[in-house]
């Protein structure tokens, strides 16, 4: 019998997730023993306390030479480093939006108007469970591109999942709405990650290990039976496909992001994505590029499945909220042919399109949260008619990322289109670069369009205003803007940081 | 022989045993239905009347299973590393009280927000 060996654990590499965790598990106790009327303000601390100092810690860890913690199960190089500032970064401005906009629930298992409600309500009752929850997802995130084998990949994917599970369904108003997403969120991911268990069963099988270097050389010289590695594949990419919400496994998101509370949709939008979209990148860049052949075609077909129907939905859609949703659908076709690019421009521009795509997401779903009446949000389209005569400042801000998302140049949007397209061009896939590019020009439409409902037509509805509740608004609107902005004008510092980093350790 | 030869027989055992015992007790067994037969078997108490108002029923049983399934994962790695303990030495005995101080904070939050309580 081999001996067991004490296991080296990396404690430097792992530190930013250990912190997070540590945070996370605060929070538990903050919700376990202080009072009531102290919880909210107590998370207000905690939270981006914890948030800050992992990403001090990330920032430190720079200059680490690329290293494998916890007996190769986690890999901390270039792409992760920047991957997991990227994550902080946006929860952090994400949190700012969470903390100011009353939009959770206080005791979410009651139905509204029954008498659990009213005693919620009576004692002044807050959700705040949402900051632990949210700190264990970022952890889940944060570990999910750093995976180096399979049961890493998969625990830090339901740790990701099971708590935007839960935020999915807090919603203030609208609680059945919420709920009901909740419960389509919960069910469409066990499945798929059923599908992705599979797939990692699959290819343990093809290659007789979990490491991913192990499968990457399996692989390469082709010593296994190819049926396995197909299978594997096809189902393993299932799994991912659907955190990243690509057609034809995207009909859970408008769904949900619809039913979600508005800042938490924000959140699972921005962040989510880049932490499905590295590990993506790592498991088709690092692991599978053996079978380059075999997978290319595949994700050729789903790109630009993902665009062109992402992009001619979101043309119908009346609710601001779905037709982000499914925005944030087409984003992921773009996304892919980074992916599909497979060079070193291509992970590079990933990387850059996931920062500026989640800046301008998570503004754009935090202007959603000021424009209200008494019944709380207002996501009808219709009603958002002649917003600009409102509040021209808070309408401008919703129109500048918009044209973000378009992809107008002046903005970070074009830079990472332009960038993402060129890397697929260089690679010489032809066909997804045009359906890219015919797309976006697709897709521009329906942003105009809602510019043009907020500018250039008379408000229907009066009752319809736009409340700015703190100072944390404010900042995280003008903040989200400004960057957009900067990304768009000066990428340039941005863009060789990603350069010099962006490498992935086999 | 194939190895896996007896590990089909085995199967084929069980599921023919299964089989028979439901078929005997079918063909040779006595009909006579009551009210207690037919009523839905629930750790044997009376089974809930209804859900009242909305279609709400109590979650108890429910809380009692998710606080089981705590101690049940713990007991899962409390296992191979009381069979490691000499081997792992000092880093073992951390690395284990750290992770069941991590499993005691859900305890403790289940405790502290009432779930231990039956009414």
């Amino acid at each position: 019998m081999t001996g067991f060996v004490t296991p080296k654990l990396e404690y430097v590499a792992l530190l930013p997730m250990l912190i997070i965790f540590a945070g996370a598990i605060i929070g538990v106790l903050v919700e376990a023993f202080a009072k009531q009327s102290l919880r909210k303000f107590i998370h207000s601390l905690l939270t981006p306390t914890t948030l800050l100092l992992a990403l001090f810690q990330v920032f430190a860890n720079k200059d680490l030479v690329t290293t494998n913690a916890a007996i190769n199960s986690v890999v901390i190089d270039g792409p992760v480093i920047i991957a997991q500032g990227t994550i902080l970064i946006l929860t952090l401005i994400s949190l700012l939006f969470i903390l100011d906009v009353d939009s959770f629930a206080p005791e979410a298992s009651a139905l509204p108007g029954s008498e659990e409600e009213r005693k919620a309500l009576a004692i002044g009752k807050q959700q705040t469970e949402i900051f632990p929850l949210l700190l264990f997802s970022v952890a889940g995130m944060m570990l999910f591109p750093a995976a180096n084998d399979l049961i890493t990949l998969f625990i830090a994917l339901e740790v990701l999942s099971l708590p935007l599970y839960l935020m999915a369904g807090l919603s203030r108003r609208r609680r059945l709405f919420s709920q009901e997403s909740a419960m389509k969120y919960f069910l469409l991911g066990a499945y798929s990650s059923a599908f992705f268990i599979f797939g990692a069963a699959f290819l343990y099988g093809y290659s007789g290990s979990i490491q991913f270097s192990q499968i990457r050389s399996a692989v390469v010289g082709s010593s296994g039976n190819d049926v396995l590695l197909l299978i594997g594949i096809v189902f393993l990419s299932v799994g991912l496909l659907f955190k990243v919400g690509a057609v034809p496994f995207h009909a859970w998101t408008p769904d949900v992001y619809q039913g979600a509370p508005t800042p938490i949709t924000g959140f699972m939008a921005a962040v989510t994505k880049v932490a499905a979209f590295l590990a993506v990148l790592r498991i088709f860049y690092t692991v599978l590029d053996g079978a380059i052949w075999q997978w290319r075609p595949l994700l050729t077909a789903v790109a630009i499945l993902t665009m062109v129907v992402g992009s001619v939905v979101a043309l119908v859609q009346r609710d601001v909220k779905r037709m982000l949703a499914y925005s944030s659908i087409a984003h992921a076709g773009f996304l892919l042919t980074g992916v599909i690019a497979f060079n070193k421009a291509g992970l590079e521009s990933s990387l850059f399109y996931l920062l500026a795509y989640g800046i301008a997401t998570l503004g754009a779903f935090g202007i959603i949260t000021l424009i209200q009446d008494s019944q709380g949000e207002v996501t009808d389209l219709n009603r958002w008619a002649g917003l600009g005569k409102k509040s021209p400042a808070i309408a401008s801000a919703f129109a500048f990322f918009l044209l973000t998302f378009a992809g107008i140049p002046l903005t970070s949007g074009f830079i990472g289109k332009f960038s993402i397209f060129s890397a697929a061009y260089e690679s010489g896939n032809i066909a997804v670069v045009v359906v890219g590019v015919l797309t976006s020009a697709l897709a521009a439409f329906f942003y105009i369009r809602v510019i043009v409902l907020m500018f250039f037509t008379d408000a229907k509805d009066a009752t319809v205003t736009v409340t700015l509740p703190t100072l944390r608004s404010s900042i995280a609107v003008w903040g989200t803007a400004f960057l957009t902005l900067i990304l768009g004008v000066l990428p340039n510092s941005t863009l060789s940081f990603i350069e010099n980093l962006a490498i992935f350790t086999r | 022989m194939n190895p896996y030869v007896p590990i089909i027989a085995v199967g084929a055992i069980g599921f023919g045993f299964g089989l028979i015992s439901l078929a005997a007790g079918a063909l040779t067994g006595p009909k006579r239905y009551n009210r207690a037969k037919l009523e839905a078997y629930e750790c044997g108490i009376e089974p809930s009347p209804q859900a009242q108002g909305g279609g709400r029923f109590p979650i108890k049983y429910f809380l009692t299973a998710m606080l089981f399934i705590i101690f049940d994962i713990e007991i899962v790695f409390l296992y191979p590393w009381a069979v490691t303990f000499d081997q792992l030495g000092v880093f073992g005995l951390i690395e284990m009280a750290l992770f069941i101080l991590t499993v005691f904070v859900a305890y403790v939050y289940v405790w502290r927000r009432g779930g231990l309580e039956w009414d």
